[in-house]
């Protein structure tokens, strides 16, 4: 079947199968930061935006997001630029393979909640798994990054 | 304790691959290998123990797509392993590419290799075979000398002398020691006997095993994979697949993750032997649930203690016998097992009288398992650690005081560690440094918050080693370019623990410049120097020191050539970074000057390849304390704190071993807490994907603090040690321990699940 | 992986309801626990063209389209206002917020898995379905219904005067549960127990043992009574008798949870 969609601002029309997934679908199209981590919806390594939402792209039909506005980190270098060197000053990048998904929702969480305690912080990316970097490196980042937003310490840029 | 500033060294520089990878960069290997190759599938086995009678591909051959499909009758009948160990492997021979007995629930019995994965999948559908279902031997307490054999075939071959004999289900056995255990025990004013059993808990890593094969531009197999080990990954294929070595290149990519699991070539062979068959460019990738079943998880373990002590509390004998269970295969159960006792016992060098370290691994119908971090230690710490705080509660002594009287420091000798010296040890400092931070004096006392909850706080030491002493080799080569910048080219393996940025730290720290300068390529068999690999926690401290050496040759090199341009001998010059000064009259060339005389008309190789090993393998040491609160209705058990302060000599990059830190006790955090691994009453495994395996989430692991007391090795790099294995060690002692506070229970088996800390009773006292 | 040969994105209730008649056809939730299944479904049913991914408020209650996900009940102001935050308490562990924007209210309650948060909180409510062919059925009604080839378009709560507590036994954070409890008093104690690990019961004060009243005592007794009535069994995350354990230690603390005098 055909759909037609944005791919990071781009309309994109291609030939899908029903049941392609659309993690499957952004990767052959160029956008091979989106990872799978699990078959379960389990990890967050997968997660694109869909209209703005973020969403498991390992759990969606192509098919579904016919019609609607897909991006991935592909097409967010800017906005997620502001903030993943400080990310990087902590270390907490290790691995990698789970950045993306956690930049992802992370962008996510800051576009609706610009201003998060650290609670909300963790129970916002708890979907998120990482296996390497325990994941109080990544707070940090994230909190001097907000931190130097509000005229404090900060080197990540 | 050497101290000095430091130019690269010692400070939190950014890694070398950070923003390509927070920025979702293609760098990992499904991301940079072809769409269009073979994709293989495994067939894997139901059964944890059967003869493949029959297996009929005809239907599944036909299937649109599938391009071939291998069975047990299409491989080379020559045994090896995929332990990625240095040759000879202590681990036994004891694959075959398919093996017509599949030995685990998961085991592969055919290669299924197809233009999509939809043709795969198909096709897997329609493989019959027959299988003779064997009696399968799953629990690892009856393996040893149990009728039914895990390998009765003739052909087991063991490369070194373990103890082992497949005709007892025994893979590796031994006992040491040193003095008189029975008597020293038999004048204890106190003996405890315990015995504590730990799980196959699973990397899980974020990426799991993948391997892309093709044939080169020469015809030469060319192996893109996620490991740990590129040179025993090219050993490996040559021996499974009688190839020579030439006709090999493996290269690893960006790895999303290891801790151990990829020290083990759990998938190279079906893809490559797919390429050999075909001559066509072959992928595989292991969904989450064959990286769970069929991967290459920690040892189950179950370890008995008989503890010493005198009613003033010093310890004066361990004897200590750990079970282990290598599963199905052998890979690493004949050196996991030996660190259960060797970096354990040594933590209580204080005042020990006699050891006795003995152990057995034997073959069961599991999973087989591997190298996970900590590889041993963690087991055997487990155990002892929470030994030592049994006896600490029985003579009502605080444990941190029972540990200063018994802990081993700088300076001893280290009977159960091969007799080596604790050259730098700040154990003791690092006990007084967590006591302080964590508020020790406050914590440990059990508090009541009411509404059934309590806190409560636990503690455990740690140690690991820094390499496996006179056998890992390290080599780096370096090699400046005509701007004065450098190449430094390695074939450890980066696996997301930045040794590739700790290592160029190094060089820039060696060579005066700045760690920009410093363009690290690895790994890649074709174009590294030979290492080992990245395992073993030996990467900084090995690696480290070839790098080191290699780049005071290449100075010396530089140096002459540069004497040659001043027209004075090598010795009358000095290496200053940016160039090189003739130090009588001061004229200087600058390194692009030299760099572009090594372009004309030379006959000197402006680059320098270094290699090192070690006959000592320093331990790091640490401390590690957890507050819990502890709901004693529910049984859940919420981490508030856990701090650990850790001496792993002087941290290269600071930033990057408090994040290994962090990490290791998180994950030792999901072994003790969550992380459960079963199999039903016929071998399959439950927990096979992350819906039943739980990781811990940010939600799970409280707030951490990791701090570092220095000490300065004098083997090691720059006065450095290891960090990367010693930090997943301490969290399982230090949560026994404080839910024991908190309910007057000993939970003596991993993972300690809030349905047996609610529906247990405190013992009576003993 | 489930194997789909064909997707329709339907365009009216009646379409989606006549494709859906085919025992091969499926209608999508949000797909993450369908993804799972390893059969081949004929006609995957899309309903995310019909504009029933809205939750409308009035005086009287709450209409919620199938489509709504569970985020968006989760971020509700006027349900958590009704509920005491009950609704942003029992789903904000549900794996994540990736997650919960996809899963949907339609998919959970049609699906009736015990382990479902939202249904054993729905089930403490006064919660109606709006079937397409049959109608308003009570929540409670349908919970027990077998499964047939109806839609569920909405589903309504009345906004009773009363409570509503609820508490969950998670080994890790963001798990399926090992326990579900809502306890409410919305015209009479109502307790729901889920994850037993089957269909979650309603069960209701029969004895009257808080007839007088909460206090410590009565809430115990009341708890002592819902554990000793649910039936429960086993699976990987929990032992019935485990079950039986949190049934009452959950049970008490919602009874508690609600406060002061019923």
């Amino acid at each position: 079947m055909e759909i037609k969609l944005t791919l990071n601002g781009r309309p994109v029309t291609d030939t899908v199968e029903p049941d392609t997934l659309l993690i499957d679908f952004v990767r052959a199209h160029g956008c091979a930061s989106v990872k799978r981590g699990c078959e379960t919806s389990n990890c967050g390594l997968c997660t694109v935006f869909l209209d703005g939402k973020p969403v498991l792209s390992c759990s969606m039909l192509a098919a579904r997001a016919d019609g609607h506005a897909v991006q991935t980190l592909e097409g967010l270098q800017e906005e997620a630029a502001d903030f993943v060197g400080f990310i990087a000053d902590q270390g907490a990048d290790q691995c990698g393979f789970c950045n993306p998904g956690f930049v992802m929702n992370t962008i996510a969480l800051l576009r609706e909640n610009p201003d998060p305690t650290d609670d909300e912080i963790r129970a916002f990316l708890a979907g998120n798994l990482c296996r390497c970097t325990g994941y109080e490196g990544q707070l940090r980042g994230i909190r001097s990054y907000l931190d130097s937003r509000k005229g404090g310490e900060g080197h990540g840029a | 304790m050497e101290h000095k500033d430091y130019r690269a060294i010692n400070k939190p520089v950014r890694k070398k691959d950070s923003m390509q990878l927070l920025l979702g960069k293609p760098v990992y290997t499904d991301d940079i290998t072809p769409r269009d190759a073979l994709v293989v599938k495994l067939l894997r086995s139901p059964h944890a123990n059967a003869i493949v009678q029959e297996i009929d591909t005809s239907l599944a051959g036909k299937v649109p797509g599938v391009a071939a499909i291998y069975t047990w009758q299409d491989v080379p009948q020559r045994r090896f392993t995929i332990a990625g160990q240095t040759y000879p492997e202590p681990s036994p021979y004891d694959r075959l590419i398919l093996d017509r007995h599949v030995r685990f629930a998961g085991d592969a019995v055919a290669i299924i290799a197809a233009e999509t994965e939809k043709a795969a999948l198909k096709a897997m559908r329609l493989i019959k075979v027959k299988y003779e279902v064997l009696e399968a031997v799953l629990d690892f307490r009856t393996a040893k000398d149990n009728p039914v054999l895990v390998h009765p075939e003739e052909d087991w071959y063991p490369p070194c002398p373990v103890g082992g004999d497949n005709r007892r289900n025994l893979v590796a056995s031994e006992v040491n020691g040193d003095g008189d255990v029975e008597a020293v025990l038999a004048g204890c004013d106190i003996v405890l006997d315990r015995t504590y059993h730990t799980r196959a808990f699973n990397q899980a890593m974020m990426e799991t095993f993948r391997t892309y094969t093709e044939l080169d531009r020469y015809g030469r197999l060319h192996v893109i994979s996620s490991t740990q080990i590129v040179f025993h990954v090219r050993r490996i294929l040559s021996q499974a697949l009688g190839l020579p070595k030439s006709r090999i290149r493996v290269e690893k990519p960006r790895i999303g993750g290891g801790f151990g699991a990829k020290q083990t070539a759990v998938c190279e062979v079906y893809p490559a032997f797919v390429t050999m068959q075909t001559g066509r460019p072959a992928k595989l990738i292991y969904t989450r649930e064959e990286a769970q079943i069929a991967g290459s998880p920690r040892h189950e373990m179950e370890v008995r203690i008989r503890l010493g002590a005198d009613n003033d509390g010093r310890i004066r004998c361990i004897d200590l016998y750990t079970l282990s269970n290598t599963g199905a295969y052998g890979e690493h159960g004949p050196t996991t097992v030996g660190l259960s006792g060797h970096k354990a016992i040594p933590l209580y060098t204080g005042g020990l009288e006699a050891y006795r370290f003995s152990y057995d691994v034997v073959y069961t119908n599991h999973q087989a398992a591997g190298a996970y971090r900590g590889y041993g230690a963690t087991q055997g710490i487990y155990a002892l650690e929470t030994i030592v705080n049994e006896l600490a509660e029985q003579l009502h002594m605080d444990p941190t005081v029972l540990r200063d009287k018994n802990m081993v420091r700088e300076g001893m000798a280290m009977p159960a560690y091969y007799g080596e010296m604790a050259n730098a040890c700040a154990l003791d400092r690092c006990m007084e440094h967590c006591r302080r931070i964590f508020h020790w004096d406050e914590k440990y006392p059990v508090r009541d918050m009411g509404n059934g909850k309590v806190r409560a706080a636990g503690v455990a030491m740690a140690m690991q080693g820094s390499c496996i002493s006179r056998v890992d080799v390290g080599s780096a080569t370096v090699k400046p370019s005509e701007d004065g910048t450098y190449n430094l080219i390695i074939g450890a393996a980066d696996m997301g623990t930045g040794c590739d940025t700790i290592l160029a730290q190094m060089a820039a720290e060696c060579l005066d410049c700045s760690v920009d300068d410093i363009a690290v390529f690895g790994a890649d068999t074709d174009a590294s120097p030979y290492d080992s690999g990245s395992y073993a926690s030996s990467t900084t401290y090995v690696t480290g020191k070839a790098v080191e050496k290699a780049c005071a040759e290449l100075k010396e090199r530089i140096c002459s050539i540069a004497a040659g341009m001043l027209g004075c001998q090598p010795e009358d010059v000095v290496f200053e970074g940016k160039r090189v000064r003739r130090i009588d009259n001061g004229e200087s060339v600058t390194l692009e000057q030299i760099g572009y005389k090594t372009q004309v008309f030379s006959c000197e190789a402006a680059e320098a390849t270094a290699s090192h090993s070690s006959p000592v393998s320093p331990p790091p040491y640490m401390v590690g304390m957890a507050e819990i609160e502890l709901d004693k209705e529910t049984g859940l058990v919420t981490v508030l704190d856990y701090m650990a302060v850790v001496d792993c000599g002087i941290p290269i990059n600071p930033a990057l071993a408090r994040v290994q830190t962090e990490g290791g006790i998180v994950q030792g955090i999901g072994h003790t807490l969550m992380e459960d691994v079963r199999y039903d009453r016929n071998g399959r495994p439950v927990g096979s994907s992350f819906l039943q395996y739980k990781l811990p989430t940010r939600l799970d692991m409280g707030h951490l603090r990791v701090e570092f007391e220095n000490s300065y090795e004098p083997t090691g790099p720059f006065g450095a040690k290891s960090i990367g294995e010693i930090v997943i060690n301490t969290p399982a002692p230090a949560l026994t321990h404080a839910i024991y506070r908190a309910t007057g229970v000993w939970h003596r088996e991993l993972p300690i699940l809030p349905e047996q800390i609610a529906m247990s009773k405190p013992e009576t006292a003993e | 992986m489930i194997t789909i040969q064909n997707y329709v994105r339907a365009e009216s209730l009646e379409q989606a309801y006549e494709l859906n008649q085919k025992k091969s056809a499926r209608i999508l939730g949000g797909m993450l626990w369908l993804k799972m299944a390893k059969n081949t479904v004929g006609t995957a049913v899309d309903l995310s063209g019909l504009g029933l991914d809205t939750i409308e408020e009035t005086g009287e209650g709450f209409s919620i389209g199938a489509m709504v996900t569970l985020r968006q009940l989760e971020q509700h102001p006027g349900l958590n206002a009704c509920t005491g935050g009950a609704f942003a308490k029992a789903l904000a562990p549900v794996v994540g917020v990736q997650f919960r924007n996809m899963a949907t209210v339609g998919g959970s309650v049609w699906s009736r898995f015990g382990f479902s948060d939202v249904l054993t909180l729905l089930l403490a409510l006064d919660t109606t379905v709006e079937l397409y062919k049959g109608g308003l059925v009570p929540l409670e009604t349908f919970a027990a219904m077998p499964y047939d080839r109806d839609l569920l378009v909405r589903v309504h709560i009345r906004k009773t005067p009363g409570r509503v507590a609820y508490e969950a036994m998670r080994i890790q954070r963001t798990d399926l549960p090992v326990l579900t409890c809502a306890v409410s008093d919305m015209g009479g104690v109502r307790a729901v127990i889920g994850a037993r690990p089957g269909k979650p019961v309603v069960l209701r004060d029969e004895k009257g043992l808080l007839a007088g009243g909460i206090s410590k005592e009565s809430a115990a007794a009341f708890a002592a009574d819902v554990a000793a009535r649910v039936p429960m069994g086993a699976n990987s995350r929990g032992s019935a008798a485990y079950r039986t354990h949190l049934a009452e230690v959950l049970t008490r603390r919602c009874v508690l949870g609600l406060g002061g005098e019923l």
